[in-house]
């Protein structure tokens, strides 16, 4: 899910002139994935953070909200980052 | 990716987008109008009565209303977490 490396790398160079249209796609599909994302943390996030809803959303619902969309990124970078350390010490790939 | 037709004149490239564009936007709304109905009939309908009582659609009204705050309050977060890991790693 959240891949912070390769996806904002340049596209690779096309012909010329498909290029206009590579890097139109290529913007739109970032955009994409970004919009479904936030469907995914908002998804989860809301069940988590929100009772009842009332005439506004409250500052602890908020905090709660920012909080958990900041902590499930934490959670997801060190999952990720030992999970590669259990790969390499393990002698895989 | 496929390569792309070629020889695509400069309207029909703009029509190529616009299309894209308009079917994107088309599909996140679907999504958010799918999990908003999910998360607030959740939320809003503890006992399915005969009919959506008046207490019930003015919970739904509300509901929708504070999904969408939390949307946004969600995505602005997110934006802000990205560009921060875009400058740690540059």
């Amino acid at each position: 899910m959240t891949d912070f490396g390769d996806s904002f790398a340049p596209p690779p160079p096309q012909g010329k002139d498909d290029k206009e249209l590579q890097e139109f796609l290529f913007v739109e599909k970032q955009k994409a994935q970004f919009n479904a994302q936030i469907h995914e943390f908002n998804d989860f996030c809301w069940d988590k953070c929100v009772e009842k809803p009332g005439s506004k959303l409250d500052s602890k619902t908020e905090t709660c909200l920012t909080n958990c969309v900041d902590r499930f990124i934490d959670v997801s970078l060190l999952i990720t980052n030992r999970f590669a350390q259990l790969l390499q010490k393990s002698g895989g790939v | 990716m496929d390569s792309l037709p070629s020889g695509l004149s400069n309207t029909q490239k703009d029509e190529l987008m616009d299309q894209v564009k308009q079917q994107i936007a088309v599909a996140n709304a679907q999504e958010l109008l799918t999990k908003m109905t999910e998360k607030c009939f959740k939320k809003c309908i503890s006992k399915p009565g005969t009919s959506l009582d008046n207490s019930e659609q003015k919970c739904i009204a509300m509901c929708m209303d504070r999904y969408m705050d939390s949307w946004n309050l969600v995505s602005r977060t997110y934006g802000v977490r990205i560009q921060k890991e875009r400058n740690r790693m540059s």
